[in-house]
């Protein structure tokens, strides 16, 4: 079993075996259950995240009507040809945005770590998807491996907003991203932990605030820049830039600045974007009450 | 460690918008159905710290009545809950609780009908994930590093031993064990931490033996 990233990238190295191959043992040994189960499993999962996605993007629309309909935007604007970032990049960031945009509607998602941060993975898988040419295999081991460093993180510091803020739930959904793609891409298990470091460190301190406590605002777009985050860092981990702290102290010094951070802005809809002018007129427009005036 | 299979982190399968506040707490909700073993005609919700500021946005309300009403993470019905829970005339009622919890994601629940109640405190780590902390006023001292179940059971001798003696021959190891009663003959329960999940025909076997009144799974 392993504990932390260094025992994870060590245990790859030493048995040249893939991240996503290594998770899939430990959970034949914790749960006692057949590989083929697992990974029927693990295919239940990528197909719940392949109909959102294309759900999100025919737009859909929360009760609260703060979000939807900006995924078909990003659509239309990559068609146009004009985009200045890239069209994979912004495929990733489009398809990050319509998982959510699903999940705030109370669609059907998949909690990748959690479901306010349920749109990086799926997001920057599905962009890949041209490019790279993954088979299902593929594609269900990329979410073993994204889960390979998500349960680092969630055994060592949170996945939890209301513990540790946003850094814990879209941060580590980054995190786990940048290393799956990675994976995907042909790098080694070492430039997984890499971009998964450089990532996590990009996020770090990121607070919960939802306006009026419902995970739209911010939560979406943070998705959408959590998924370009991932692709970025992965491509510089790719390019053989390497974190001078390693992965297992960046994920450390996350969960201290968890501990640290005030309880209103860790997803208590006290402070931060909830707390401005605006934020509160959207919960008063919503609620009829500011929730901190009930 | 508190989270042990990957499907904890890719997963579970869901209606949003939130795990922590939407799924763990249809969970929790669920438990509590599960341990009462029936439909109860009331129930009352207290929420506590992050719960309690924006149970509202997060659907924690419908979410929980959903899992009192037996539904799972991803059954839609979820949205529903509260429209279902007012035809079957159960009476719900919510507070929003000013205590500091322990953990900032807790709920209280209180389920009840002519022939009896229950109470438990659930609380929601993340992911989707949750812990029962307490149980009709018992604290329940678990690790959370385990699966665990929990079973309600008269208090006769030989209970214990027929519980342990059916693990044994599924060949599941307890990692610790706790019983405790209120009175000598009374009700009584057994927090049992095991070291993989317990499969649904294990936990109906256990059901099925003498003295056993009710047996859930609390952590998994």
């Amino acid at each position: 079993m392993f504990r932390n990233v260094a025992e994870l990238v060590e245990l790859a190295e030493s048995k040249q075996k893939k991240i996503s191959t290594l998770m899939i043992e430990q959970e034949m040994e914790v749960t006692g259950k057949s590989r083929e189960e697992i990974i029927r499993q693990m295919g239940v999962n990528l197909d719940v995240m392949e109909q959102a996605v294309e759900k999100g993007l025919q737009g859909v629309r929360s009760v609260s009507g703060l979000t939807g309909g900006d995924a078909v935007l990003l659509q239309n604007y990559i068609k146009s040809g004009n985009s200045l970032s890239g069209e994979l990049l912004l495929d990733a960031v489009s398809k990050a945005v319509a998982t959510n945009e699903v999940n705030a509607a109370m669609g059907t998602i998949c909690a990748t770590p959690t479901a306010g941060s349920a749109g990086v993975v799926p997001g920057t898988l599905f962009a890949l998807q041209n490019k790279l040419k993954p088979n299902r295999e593929q594609k269900i081991e990329f979410l073993f491996t994204a889960g390979a460093f998500g349960f680092v993180v969630a055994n060592n510091a949170s996945i939890s907003g209301a513990a540790g803020g946003c850094q814990a739930e879209v941060g580590s959904a980054s995190g786990m991203a940048a290393a799956a793609i990675v994976e995907m891409a042909g790098g080694t298990p070492a430039q997984s932990a890499e971009a998964m470091a450089i990532t996590l460190k990009n996020m770090l301190g990121l607070v919960c605030d939802p306006v009026a406590g419902l995970v739209e605002v911010p939560c979406v777009k943070r998705n959408a820049m959590g998924a370009a985050n991932a692709m970025v860092a992965a491509d510089m981990a790719l390019a053989g830039i390497t974190s001078r702290i390693p992965c297992d102290e960046v994920i450390d010094a996350m969960y201290k600045i968890g501990q640290t951070m005030p309880s209103a802005l860790r997803e208590t809809a006290q402070g931060g974007l909830a707390a401005t002018p605006t934020g509160r007129e959207l919960e008063a427009k919503i609620f009829g009450l500011p929730l901190n005036k009930k | 460690m508190k989270f042990r299979s990957v499907f904890d982190i890719i997963g579970p399968v869901m209606i949003g918008p939130s795990s922590s506040h939407t799924a763990g707490a249809a969970r929790i909700g669920r438990v509590a159905r599960n341990l009462f073993d029936r439909e109860p005609k009331w129930a009352h919700i207290s929420f506590y710290g992050s719960f309690a500021k924006t149970y509202k946005g997060h659907g924690t309300d419908v979410a929980i009545v959903g899992g009192l009403l037996d539904f799972d993470t991803f059954d839609e019905r979820i949205k529903e809950s509260l429209e279902i829970a007012r035809k079957k005339k159960i009476k719900i009622t919510f507070r929003e609780e000013e205590a500091v919890p322990e953990h900032p994601n807790t709920a209280k629940i209180t389920v009840g009908d002519d022939d009896g109640e229950l109470e438990l405190v659930g609380i929601s780590i993340g992911g989707g994930k949750i812990e029962i902390v307490e149980l009709n006023g018992f604290k329940l001292r678990l690790s959370g590093h385990n699966p665990a179940i929990l079973v309600v059971h008269d208090d006769r001798f030989g209970a214990i031993a027929n519980v342990s003696n059916i693990l044994a021959k599924h060949q599941i190891n307890i990692g610790q064990m706790e019983v405790s009663r209120k009175e000598k003959g009374q009700m009584a329960l057994m927090t049992i931490e095991v070291d993989q999940n317990l499969e649904d025909h294990v936990i109906a076997e256990i059901t099925a033996l003498p003295n056993i009144t009710q047996v859930a799974r609390i952590v998994d």
